[in-house]
């Protein structure tokens, strides 16, 4: 433990972008597999749920397609230069091609049996290729893959503008003004300009994407103008043709055709899926109000599905008919953060604006979005140069009881529309309920507003600061009539210092006092009597940061000055304790421990400082986090406190600490070392990591925890031989661990599942030896196919053959047949 | 000759040439006989319910589509009975439209039958079945035109939204056979409803309400990239328009139906070069002559004395004696015009009015003298023996003694007109000449061709002229010869014999024989030099060709006299204002 903590990193927690390259569907349409960061998630198409995530890349990945020979497989690529196969089912790494380039996209072919193209950058950074690399045949792990041939130079890096046709026949790449179609057989490359002068008509023919069709010799290209073409007769220069397809009118984003080629589909700024159905123009349907700008479009090879993927981190999964069945929500990233980073008490998901006007609930395990509040609850008109309703503040008080929003739009300096909403949970919905809308809470821009938190609090309290010199109190009233009891929020108290803007505003622990920062000076309040207490002024500039300390260190007040002081007072000396110089961007106490957390930012980068207010000795230092400005940051409270000994990390024992920069990364300190991380957790099956408690789980369940001390790259036998427990029955780990589709019939294993229940007799003791060396002979024959052959292979094992070879040869014990049909299997493998 | 059906709506000939089918108002379609004498009526088919709209052979004439209002007809040309009755779809846009009908069909050699209708649908029929193969659905109006092309493999339609459609016939995949009629070009050149296409193996001809002619060519048949490859938008007729009285200033307007005389206004007004001067009478729209009968007037023109006006219809001369009082005139029409003279391809005055010269729609040159109130037929030219081609333009030479006569293709004739004979021949030339005038004094002839070329030929010494082979030997400017529209009018000016004044419908043209010719270098359409320039540095830059390009279309442009010029010009935009209102179309963000 003391070793792994050595290195403490930042590393990116989930929250990556889903629509970063089309999303690849299974061949049965059951999955659904997409790229995330590092990572390659396989989601159910069905319910919408992460089923596996592919995890061993090291770099972002860049390109996933499944694989033509072998459609339970899955390529992927990536900027760390390495192409690797998965068997996606169990989520296996089962390869990895060594290509050594920076990989942009992957293509495979059917026709191409032994190599995929994947576009490259060679020498200089803008200009790309089309390459083939020829993957070599062999049985280790990690191969080298260095055969490369180019297909076609200076092409666009975006793998939408790579279309392969008419079974891999041509390839078709569009960059700027020209489409250059690339003939395998002939070998030649035809390539159509369209006109790129500046007047108005042609000045935005640019390609965007490019689709070829399935069946016919026909290329779909989408412009920048919103045109799509379709081109024909492609293969004589002179001859071609092509039509126009209108209806976008900003670019076309994607393309993609229908499986048997009689739809086309398209879609771009206007979140309108629209598919053109026997290319023409009259006859189109659309599916509107998909919520943001469709950035790629694919087709299920099953035809029953699309799916499109949004700017906003978004998948839709829309059935054949156009009607969407299945949205996988990524962390929304395309908008300003106003409202920093919150944590929602009840969920514990962190909160942050979403799609416009909207709260957005992410949970941090399972990176997914939860759900979507809608605050505005306006029609949002995306349009160039329209000043929006932007949803500027919100807080979460009384444990998450309630939910507190401010909204305001200013058009000219003199015309700003402000709205504070305050939301109730609704226990019975599981959700927020406008409970008060406030028009006008302040006459200018609301600063900062927080709830009295305190656990002794009966009546629920909001303070507002605002620009206009005052801060309000805010307190939930019985609004009720004589029918049913209601409540609402009312103002109680509006305070004021010197006619001086109110900044910030943060109440104590114990919510007996309020502080109130007006500029440069700091008040403290009475909360109970609304009375001016005492301030605090250190003539250092204006107060950006403003909180109290907590447990012990709650007589503190700790401030951050945008001249780059940070101050703490003693609540009963009333006088500064210490003060420090640090230009503070973000400070936020953890709400579990006396720490509070302060990012100072530099030129250079950003620097973490964590201390407790008592002492001016920072804890923990962590230099450089990020080259970026970091513009937000939060304790998340952990489920499970780890037990850092160190007294570095103590502070991250309670909680964990979230980060979001300036290009909206979030990230995160995690102490695991990359290596550990990147280990494979795959060889394990599917059943044993989520068992519902059943009195099948039981039968399981002493296995279980042995297996997790268990080195969980070791082969499964490996276990039995060293663990021949009696729960370990070998039948039904066999039964468990074998893939299905190999199994025999379930008729057939019944009885002997059935029998290795029973009590063993003494017989059954004596007969376990030869087991044993069964397995060993096992072991070696596994270790050396298993990983390059196994799930190619076992894909063509038919089952019923197997079967009728088992109950050919009926023997004594049918453990041991099991065993002989595994040994069976294998060696037959082995000879290929 | 009475086809006996009501009105016709349709006629198309046989692919051989020798029987006609007319469709008319009852729903008959009647099959005439066609030999060089006659027209003969030969048989009925099969009688329909509601007019024939449109009408389409088999390439081996053994069948023919019809196209009726709901449905498309197949006929045997033998038996004359209907085979198959296919209905078209009433549906438009899911909308029940009360009628739909096939505004044209057309039938392939592979039995395919292609018809357009008012709901704006392209379908693919099979005329051995009866079945629709295809259909596509390409406007929200009617589609009012077809044309298939010679190879069958591509055709052309014209909708009344004023989009012209393309369709190919390309293959599926390269490696296959089969092939597909696609949809591929849309081509958005007119305002209004395209009534008439055409399929040219180069290019696709469309015209319609909004009295454009467009030529667009085929790029891929194109061989090169030239200026031939360029679209072209045809609005006015290449012939002469306007005639002009120099003597009394009056100018006759030839219109489909009528013809308009006016008198020009004048000024004493005076003023800088550019300035409009105000008018101190006004043009006086002397007369209005309308046609007798439904034909179009063909030509026209009026004396240069302004004392006759002739015109011709297709069928009919007219020849009418202007008789002038202070300001008022009178209008009196010359009767018994001799047979001969049934109608007219071009009608010119000699310049002294004495004479007048017919170029007849058979080939011949009628010579007339004109008296007061009354004619003599002089004397007739006959074509040359084994030309049908008939005379389109006209030239005499100002003292009268000279007539030139070109046709559409073969050279141009020069006749003396003292000795009644041919005088001499041009050497013929590929292109079309497009305008004629023999310059006064020197009796040369210059004749510009619809290539842009022009020639200068010595009538007296019978070749060309020493600039002319200069200006052939250098070659013209390049921008020069891309132009679009041809010259249309040549004219002298009397006292300035270097000078030809000519003009098309975008520019007039003034050529200095006495200055040098301009190479490619040169700028063509140079602007007047600045007047600050030194003179050396004016003369250096000043070449043979004075182009002013400020005219809106131009129709015409003639000298009075040696200080004023009449031109005459007809706005684009007057003419669409009288049109009837396009189609309206939803504009994406508007």
């Amino acid at each position: 433990m003391v070793e792994e903590e050595k290195n403490l990193r930042v590393v990116r927690c989930g929250g990556s972008e889903l629509n970063f390259r089309r999303a690849v569907f299974s061949a049965d349409s059951k999955y659904i597999f997409c790229v995330s960061g590092d990572f390659i998630k396989v989601y159910s198409t069905a319910t919408e749920e992460c089923v596996h995530i592919l995890q061993g890349h090291r770099h972002l990945v860049t390109g996933i397609q499944l694989n033509p020979n072998n459609h339970l497989q899955l390529y992927s690529c990536s900027f760390d230069g390495t192409i690797k196969l998965w068997d996606y089912i169990d989520g296996i790494l089962i390869k990895t091609f060594i290509v050594g380039h920076k990989l942009h996209a992957l293509f495979s072919l059917a026709c191409a049996e032994d190599s995929v193209f994947v576009i490259i950058n060679k020498e200089k950074p803008d200009i790309f290729q089309l390459v083939s690399v020829k993957l070599p045949r062999s049985s280790s792990q990690e191969i080298e893959a260095k055969e490369l041939s180019i297909v076609l130079d200076y092409i666009n890096q975006s793998p939408k503008c790579i279309a392969f046709g008419n079974e891999g026949q041509y390839v078709a790449a569009v960059r700027d003004f020209y489409l250059s179609v690339y003939f395998f057989k002939k070998k030649t490359t035809s390539r159509f300009t369209l006109s790129s002068s500046r007047n108005k008509k042609h000045a935005k023919n640019n390609f965007t994407c490019v689709a070829c069709h399935p069946k016919e010799d026909c290329i779909a290209t989408g412009h920048k103008d919103g045109k799509i073409r379709l081109w024909r007769n492609f293969d004589d220069e002179k001859k071609y043709t092509y039509t126009c397809l209108h209806w976008h009118h900003d670019l076309v984003m994607d393309l993609a055709f229908s499986v048997t080629g009689s739809s086309l589909l398209s879609g771009g700024r206007e979140s309108v899926l629209v598919e053109w159905r026997e290319a023409t123009e009259k006859n189109k349907e659309f599916l509107p109000r998909l919520g943001a700008t469709i950035v790629h479009i694919s087709v299920s090879p099953a035809g029953d599905l699309f799916c499109t993927s949004h700017s906003d981190n978004k998948i839709i999964i829309i059935h054949r008919n156009l009607e969407a069945s299945a949205v996988i929500q990524g962390l929304v990233k395309d908008s300003n953060i106003f409202t920093g980073l919150m944590i929602d008490p009840r969920t514990k998901a962190l909160v942050l604006n979403g799609k416009p006007g909207h709260l957005q609930f992410y949970s941090l395990q399972s990176d997914k979005q939860l759900y979507n509040l809608d605050i505005i609850q306006q029609e949002y008109i995306n349009d160039y140069g329209l000043i929006q309703i932007e949803l500027t503040k919100a807080a979460f008080g009384c444990y998450g009881n309630w939910l507190a929003t401010v909204e305001q739009r200013q058009e000219k300096e003199t015309e700003l529309e402000l709205q504070m909403k305050l939301w109730m949970y609704n226990k019975k919905t599981q959700g927020f309920v406008l409970n008060t809308k406030i028009n006008m809470p302040h006459e200018d821009h609301i600063t900062d507003l927080c709830f009295c938190n305190a656990e002794k609090s009966e009546n629920p309290t909001l303070v507002t600061a605002s620009r206009d010199g005052h801060f309000k109190v805010w307190i939930l009233t019985d609004d009720s009539d004589i029918y049913r009891k209601a409540v609402g929020w009312t103002c109680d108290f509006v305070g004021s210092y010197h006619k001086y803007q109110a900044t910030n505003c943060c109440f104590s622990e114990d919510g007996s006092l309020l502080a109130v920062s007006f500029e440069e000076i700091v008040t403290i309040w009475d909360s109970e009597t609304w009375e001016l207490k005492c301030t605090f002024c250190q003539r250092a500039g204006k107060i950006r940061h403003l909180c109290f300390g907590r447990l012990t260190c709650s007589k503190y007040l700790l401030g951050a000055t945008e001249n780059g002081i940070l101050c703490c007072w003693n609540l009963l000396s009333c006088a500064l304790e210490w003060s420090a110089k640090l230009s503070v961007g973000v400070m936020e106490p953890d709400p579990n421990s006396e720490n509070i957390a302060v990012v100072s930012q530099s030129p250079v980068g950003s620097d973490l400082f964590v201390f407790k207010p008592s002492e001016p000795r920072p804890l923990y230092i962590q230099k450089n986090i990020s080259r970026e400005e970091v513009q937000w940051g939060v304790f998340v409270p952990r489920d499970v406190p780890e037990s850092f000994t160190s007294e570095a990390y103590q502070w991250l024992n309670r909680s964990q600490f979230y980060f979001l920069t300036k290009s909206q990364s979030l990230l995160t300190f995690s102490t695991t070392s990359p290596e550990e991380k990147l280990t494979p957790t795959s060889k394990q099956l599917l059943a044993e990591e989520s068992l519902p408690t059943t009195p099948f789980y039981f039968i399981l369940g002493k296995h279980r925890q042995q297996q997790q001390d268990e080195k969980l790259n070791k082969a499964l036998e490996n276990e039995l031989e060293q663990l021949p427990l009696t729960e370990n029955i070998p039948a039904i780990s066999e039964l468990l661990h074998t893939p299905a589709h190999v199994l025999p019939s379930a008729s057939f294993l019944c009885s002997m599942f059935v029998n290795s229940l029973l009590l063993s007799t003494e017989t059954k003791s004596a007969e376990e030896v030869p087991d044993d060396a069964d397995m060993e002979e096992e072991k070696e024959s596994d270790d050396s196919d298993e990983e390059n052959n196994f799930t190619e292979e076992v894909q063509d094992t038919n089952t019923t053959d197997l079967g009728e070879d088992i109950i050919h040869q009926l023997s004594k014990s049918e453990e041991k047949e099991l065993r002989k049909l595994r040994k069976v299997d294998y060696s037959w493998i082995a000879a290929l | 000759m009475d086809a006996f059906g009501g009105p016709i709506w349709s006629m198309a000939a046989s692919p051989s040439g020798s029987q006609l089918l007319v469709g008319c108002e009852d729903g008959s379609v009647k099959l005439f006989q066609v030999t060089p004498e006659k027209i003969q009526f030969e048989r009925n088919f099969d009688r329909q319910k509601s007019r024939i709209l449109s009408l389409s052979w088999h390439p081996s004439g053994t069948h023919v589509a019809a196209g009726s209002i709901d449905y498309i007809s197949v006929f045997d040309v033998k038996s004359g009975s209907a085979i198959h009755k296919m209905l078209v779809d009433r549906q438009y846009m899911g909308v029940s439209k009360r009628k739909c009908i096939i505004w044209g069909v057309a039938f392939l050699s592979d039995g395919t039958v292609i018809s357009v209708d008012s709901a704006g649908k392209v379908q693919f029929w099979d005329s051995a079945t009866g079945t629709l193969v295809k259909n596509h659905l390409i406007a929200n109006a009617d589609v009012q035109s077809i044309a298939v092309s010679d190879q069958e493999d591509s055709f052309v339609v014209g909708t009344a939204e004023g989009t012209v459609f393309h369709f190919q016939l390309v293959s599926v995949t390269s490696n296959s056979s089969e092939k597909q009629w696609v949809r591929t070009k849309p081509f958005q050149h007119h305002t209004h409803d395209v009534r008439a296409v055409a399929h040219s193996p180069t290019a696709l001809i469309s015209g319609g309400t909004d009295t454009h002619l467009v030529i667009r060519p085929l790029m891929e048949k194109v061989e090169v990239k030239n200026y031939d490859a360029a679209l072209r938008k045809i609005t006015f007729p290449h012939r002469r328009l306007v005639s002009c009285a120099k003597k009394r200033q009056l100018l006759l307007f030839q219109f489909a139906h009528h013809l308009e005389l006016w008198r020009l206004g004048s000024t004493v007004a005076t003023g800088k070069n550019g300035d409009t001067l105000p008018l101190s009478k006004d043009a006086d729209h002397l007369l209005h002559l309308k046609a007798k009968g439904p034909e179009n007037i063909i030509c026209s023109c009026i004396s240069p004395c302004g004392s006759w006006i002739a015109y011709s219809t297709t069928s009919r001369f007219f020849l009418y004696r202007l008789n002038h009082e202070h300001d008022n005139i009178s209008l009196q029409r010359v009767s018994k015009m001799p047979a001969f003279l049934r109608s007219a391809l071009q009608i010119l005055f000699s310049e002294d009015s004495t004479k007048l010269f017919v170029a007849s729609n058979q080939g011949s040159l009628h010579v007339i003298r004109l008296l007061e109130g009354s004619f003599k037929h002089l004397h007739t030219f006959q074509p040359q023996s084994g030309t049908v081609e008939s005379m389109c333009l006209l030239a005499v030479s100002p003292d009268g003694n000279w007539l030139a006569a070109s046709g559409t293709s073969a050279g141009v004739h020069v006749y003396s007109v003292k000795h009644l004979k041919l005088h001499c021949t041009v050497p013929a030339y590929n292109f079309p000449v497009t305008a004629l005038a023999i310059a006064p004094n020197t009796n040369n002839l210059v004749i510009a061709h619809s290539d842009q070329q022009v020639f200068e030929y010595s009538i007296p010494d019978k070749q060309y002229t020493e600039w002319s082979r200069t200006i052939q030997k250098q070659g013209f400017h390049h921008l020069w010869l891309q132009r679009d529209t041809p010259i249309t009018h040549i004219s002298f000016h009397p006292k300035r014999p270097m000078h030809i004044l000519l003009h098309d419908a975008y520019m007039f043209c003034i050529i200095d024989k006495s200055l040098p010719l301009p190479n490619d270098k040169t700028l063509l359409y140079n602007p007047l030099p600045p007047t600050n320039e030194s003179d050396v540095i004016r003369r250096r830059t000043a070449h043979a060709f004075k182009i002013s390009k400020i005219y809106k279309p131009l129709l015409f442009m003639e000298l009075l006299d040696e200080r004023t010029l009449v031109a005459v010009e007809r706005p684009l935009d007057d003419i669409i204002a009288q049109l009837p209102p396009p189609i309206k179309k939803k504009k994406f963000g508007t």
